[in-house]
């Protein structure tokens, strides 16, 4: 049973001299409950744009989103984000932060600190709940927008390279604590990047896009069974699929960089 | 020194003050050496005596006060309401779209020149001391306020939203706190201009405040009161500065991080 359909959903841009580009061409997608859907492509595939209207943040030219069977309109607390670029409130601590959801419900106070500090301590930041951002480095910010959206328990989880601004240990390490959360939590994640061992390791499934104008091109199943350690990225599995992954992308950005821009 | 290598504290403050101690001295090189008549400029010793007299014995200090009241008080009439109105033009583009080439326009009016027309429709009261100030300021607070409010991050607002924010709250816990402390950037810088309003406005009419001290001491050749009551308007200025920094680092502790 799906919980999102996109449904020939495409996306044209319109520029000021009434030039359109075509971004996104039309896109189906399935999301199954519990699924970890990581979605690959070159830069510029529009495998951003997908997700934004996936989350409300943009409109589609064409096509339906339905989530649980209901058209999206508009962006709402059922899609939590997490986004590549730091978007904590600066004003605010960590804990509040992480009440911003809580509090537009209306919770009481004392509920939404005692939800906030669950997962405030889930993603490995007790002891930080009253720093701002600021005082916290990207990984631990991005750790706090994590708990931001989590916290909102939302129906799914979009994520817009959210590891893509951390350098490489930093990044290894936030994406085993997603892949632990989710493995207890069973949320239903889509998420985008470009890094192939992310979206093999992380995913249940990985799309890969094609270049502008983007389009689903390669859907396949990660044949590795979860609870996963991060030693499954030295497995004969891992290197096959990583392997065929590659040469598919590397494909697409050979195609994008010789495009006409 | 180096270019934008930051200097002690201590540093900081002697740099500041020895240039008051410069400024000084060659203040009284040119008085007491004789380089400058007296009539034009009088020396700081006698610049302090008739302070002293003007706050001991002729209740300056009562002028002080007026000027002061006026300030404060014209300057909160039109924060108050360019606020809420600097708020909606910066969060909703219609109103900004219908109000802003007006209060562009107006921004431009020279508050001094509506001196005269004020003088005819209130009088030379109080009340038109408050309007001068009103409209020096309340153009200016707008236009900033709105502008400070529509630069608002705009992966935050995407993020609020997608925490399940209305328009209405994205305003309230969004918009305004993410702008607050600029806004109050642009009270403490406003608040010093409305102070070279007041004393135009005391020039031309009025019968108390540091302006018309001013103007009674030119009739007399009293160039240490005028100087006197040039100095006086400084040390406000720098003091309301101090209170408006201290202020914002204390209610917006997060906006000074990482500086």
């Amino acid at each position: 049973m799906s919980i999102l359909s996109v449904r020939g959903v495409s996306r044209v841009f319109t520029s000021r001299d009434a030039k359109a580009t075509v971004a996104l061409q039309a896109t189906d997608l399935e999301v199954a409950e519990n699924d970890f859907i990581t979605i690959l492509g070159p830069s510029g595939c529009g495998k951003s744009t997908l997700l934004r209207i996936v989350a409300g943040l943009d409109t589609q030219s064409s096509g339906s989103v339905l989530l649980d069977g209901k058209p999206v309109a508009g962006p709402g607390a059922d899609r939590g984000m997490v986004f590549q670029s730091y978007t904590l409130f600066p004003w605010l601590t960590v804990r509040d932060n992480v009440c911003f959801g809580l509090r537009e419900r209306g919770l009481p106070r004392d509920e939404q600190r005692a939800i906030a500090d669950t997962f405030i301590h889930k993603v490995g930041l007790r002891g930080f709940e009253q720093h701002y951002p600021k005082q916290l480095s990207g990984g631990m910010q991005q750790r706090t927008a994590l708990a931001r959206a989590l916290a909102n328990s939302p129906r799914m989880l979009l994520m817009d390279e959210p590891f893509g601004a951390l350098d490489h240990q930093t990044r290894e390490l936030m994406q085993e604590l997603l892949l632990g959360i989710w493995e207890r939590e069973r949320k239903t994640v889509l998420f985008v990047t470009h890094d192939i061992d992310e979206a093999v390791f992380m995913g249940t499934r990985v799309v890969v896009m094609s270049a502008r104008p983007g389009r689903i091109k390669l859907d396949r199943a990660v044949p590795i069974a979860h609870p996963r350690h991060y030693s499954v990225k030295t497995t004969t599995d891992f290197a096959t699929l990583k392997a065929e992954l590659t040469e598919q992308v590397r494909a697409e950005v050979i195609a994008s960089q010789n495009a006409a821009p | 020194m180096r270019p934008l290598v930051p200097v002690s504290p201590g540093a900081r403050i002697a740099l500041g003050a020895s240039f008051f101690v410069l400024f000084v001295a060659f203040w009284s090189l040119i008085t007491f050496g004789g380089f400058v008549p007296k009539t034009f400029l009088a020396d700081p010793v006698a610049m302090l005596k008739s302070g002293y007299v003007l706050i001991a014995e002729m209740g300056f200090g009562h002028d002080i006060g007026m000027t002061v009241w006026r300030v404060v008080g014209g300057f909160v009439i039109a924060a108050a309401l360019a606020l809420p109105l600097g708020v909606l033009m910066g969060a909703y583009k219609p109103i900004e779209a219908f109000l802003e080439p007006f209060v562009s326009f107006s921004r431009y009016l020279p508050a001094s020149a509506f001196i005269p027309l004020l003088i005819l429709w209130a009088g030379i009261g109080e009340a038109q001391k408050l309007a001068v100030i009103f409209i020096g300021s309340f153009f200016q607070l707008v236009l900033m306020i709105a502008v400070a409010v529509g630069n608002a991050r705009r992966d935050l607002v995407e993020a609020a939203y997608t925490l399940g924010a209305t328009d209405g709250t994205l305003v309230r816990r969004v918009l305004i706190p993410g702008a607050a402390p600029e806004i109050a950037e642009i009270l403490r810088m406003v608040l010093g201009w409305a102070w070279t309003y007041i004393i135009v406005a005391e020039l031309i009419g009025a019968s108390s405040g540091i302006g018309h001290m001013i103007v009674d001491s030119q009739a007399l050749l009293a160039t240490d009161q005028i100087i006197f009551g040039i100095i006086v308007i400084g040390v406000i200025g720098l003091i309301s500065d101090f209170i408006f920094k201290w202020a914002n680092r204390r209610l917006f502790p997060w906006a000074a991080l990482g500086k």
